[in-house]
């Protein structure tokens, strides 16, 4: 992600979810407040069913069928979605689905960036690959590329590691936070572990409401194996667990 | 090879029987001929037989062209416009309850005895197939593409052009895979009705006049020219609709 591109405005400052929400007439969550800061990964972790997907949507301005109460500060126009299931279409070449969003806005794709992109990504030599042919790491690293070829400040990440065995996850959360630096980054995670990996400011998300809890130090991504980073996780599940 | 191979035994099985029940019951060439007698004339009658085919077959191919324009027409506008599905639709279940048999008569009297009546017969029994199978695979796009697409900032025909529709392929198939066995139904129905060419008319030609082995000829040709057109719908869907690379 270009960081001079990110810095143009303040998008963080728009940033902004406190309210209500129901589904169908049933609450999904309410009292939550959540700001989130610019150029920071924010980590929203719940049991499932809390409504962290909703807050998504919220933010991402696909508020079809969510009652939403409150104030909300977002720019859906500068955000780019990546979620748990890669969503690359199965027609479609490897760079065909990276560039995907040009085409849908009806702009002429730019075959230099995408194979810029898929280089970054490490899919360099997969360009023409259809989805069928790839890992499922390399499936999402494909979604990765997608999400950055949309070059928005702003992104939001949707359990996109959850799917992915120990290794390919570690390495995601790698290249991930690496490509994405600089933007304003709200990542829905089940995982505390992850949490206290990518986390600048971590929140569980209870039905009446988010918590907050204190992220340990360091640049992300932090190492596994660092002793605040593995005490941050086993708070975390001990939190996680209190609520359950 | 095996489907061919099972194909040649099930035919060899359903001629045994056949020429079983005349040698069993005796019963008269003018009710039930013998499979020799048919295939000697479907030999000696080759070039009547693939006249009228040729015709028949003619019908069956525009109506299937068309019936598969205006349904894969119809279900986009009806999946793009929910105001079309509220007016369009009760209109075209209620299109089924009518019995396409009955049309046949009133369309040869408004297009007359030529090919159109029976294009058209053609038409109307495959439109209904087509459009409801490939308007439920455009309602079935995964609502995750769906988002996906919104957030990128793709307008609703965008996204039916780059998503729906390729999505809906299979379902587009089904449709087709359908039409190709009912599109022959359609045209002979509409030769029976009126007409002086094709197989429908040969059949009822040979039936009058008692050369029931010239009938059983005609239909033998008719059902094989209808699997073979099976078959090419079926390789062609196949080959355009890799299914690896639509789900």
């Amino acid at each position: 992600m270009n960081v001079s591109r990110i810095s143009m405005k303040n998008y963080a400052r728009m940033m902004q979810l406190s309210g209500s929400a129901s589904i169908d007439g049933s609450l999904i969550f309410d009292g939550v407040h959540l700001d989130l800061p610019h150029g920071e990964w924010t980590c929203l972790l719940g049991a499932s069913g809390v409504g962290k997907s909703t807050i998504l949507k919220l933010f991402a301005g696909l508020r079809e069928g969510i009652d939403f109460h409150g104030q909300l500060r977002s720019e859906p126009r500068h955000i780019a979605l990546m979620a748990q299931d890669d969503l690359l279409l199965p027609w479609l070449s490897t760079s065909d689905n990276v560039s995907i969003g040009s085409r849908l806005r009806g702009e002429k794709p730019d075959v230099d960036k995408v194979s810029d992109v898929l280089k970054r990504v490490g899919l360099r030599d997969h360009g023409k690959k259809k989805p069928h042919a790839l890992s499922g790491g390399q499936r999402q690293r494909a979604a990765l590329a997608r999400t950055l070829m949309e070059d928005c400040p702003i992104v939001l990440l949707d359990e996109p590691f959850s799917a992915l065995d120990a290794v390919t996850r570690a390495n995601m959360q790698e290249l991930t936070t690496s490509v994405l630096s600089g933007c304003t980054v709200l990542l829905v995670t089940h995982d505390p572990g992850e949490a206290a990996r990518l986390g600048q400011n971590i929140f569980i998300m209870r039905k009446h409401g988010l918590q907050k809890i204190k992220s340990p130090s360091g640049s992300i991504p932090r190492s596994i194996d660092d002793h605040e980073v593995m005490k941050s996780q086993a708070e975390l599940l001990k939190e996680l667990r209190s609520g359950t | 090879m095996s489907g061919w191979k099972g194909a040649i035994a099930a035919t060899l099985v359903g001629l045994a029987f056949w020429q079983s029940i005349i040698v069993i019951s005796d019963v008269p060439r003018f009710i039930l001929p013998p499979p020799t007698l048919v295939a000697e004339t479907i030999w000696t009658s080759r070039a009547l037989l693939a006249e009228h085919a040729s015709i028949t077959m003619i019908e069956v191919l525009l109506g299937l062209a068309f019936g598969a324009l205006l349904g894969g027409l119809s279900a986009i506008v009806l999946a793009a416009s929910p105001m079309a599905r509220t007016l369009v639709r009760p209109m075209l279940v209620f299109s089924q309850a009518i019995p396409v048999f009955a049309l046949a008569p009133i369309l040869t009297l408004w297009l007359g005895y030529g090919l159109s009546s029976k294009i058209f017969m053609a038409l109307i029994i495959i439109y209904f197939p087509i459009t409801s199978s490939f308007f439920d695979a455009l309602m079935r796009t995964n609502p995750e593409w769906l988002n996906l697409a919104r957030i990128m900032g793709a307008s609703p025909t965008r996204i039916m052009w780059h998503i729906r529709i390729p999505a809906a392929k299979p379902g587009f198939a089904s449709g087709l895979r359908l039409a190709a066995v009912y599109a022959p139904i359609g045209a002979i129905i509409g030769e029976w009705v009126g007409a002086s060419r094709g197989l429908g008319y040969l059949m009822l030609l040979a039936n009058g006049r008692a050369k029931t082995d010239l009938m059983f000829a005609a239909l033998l040709t008719l059902a094989i020219l209808t699997v073979l057109l099976h078959t090419a719908i079926n390789k062609l869907c196949d080959k355009t609709l890799d299914q690896k690379t639509v789900q």
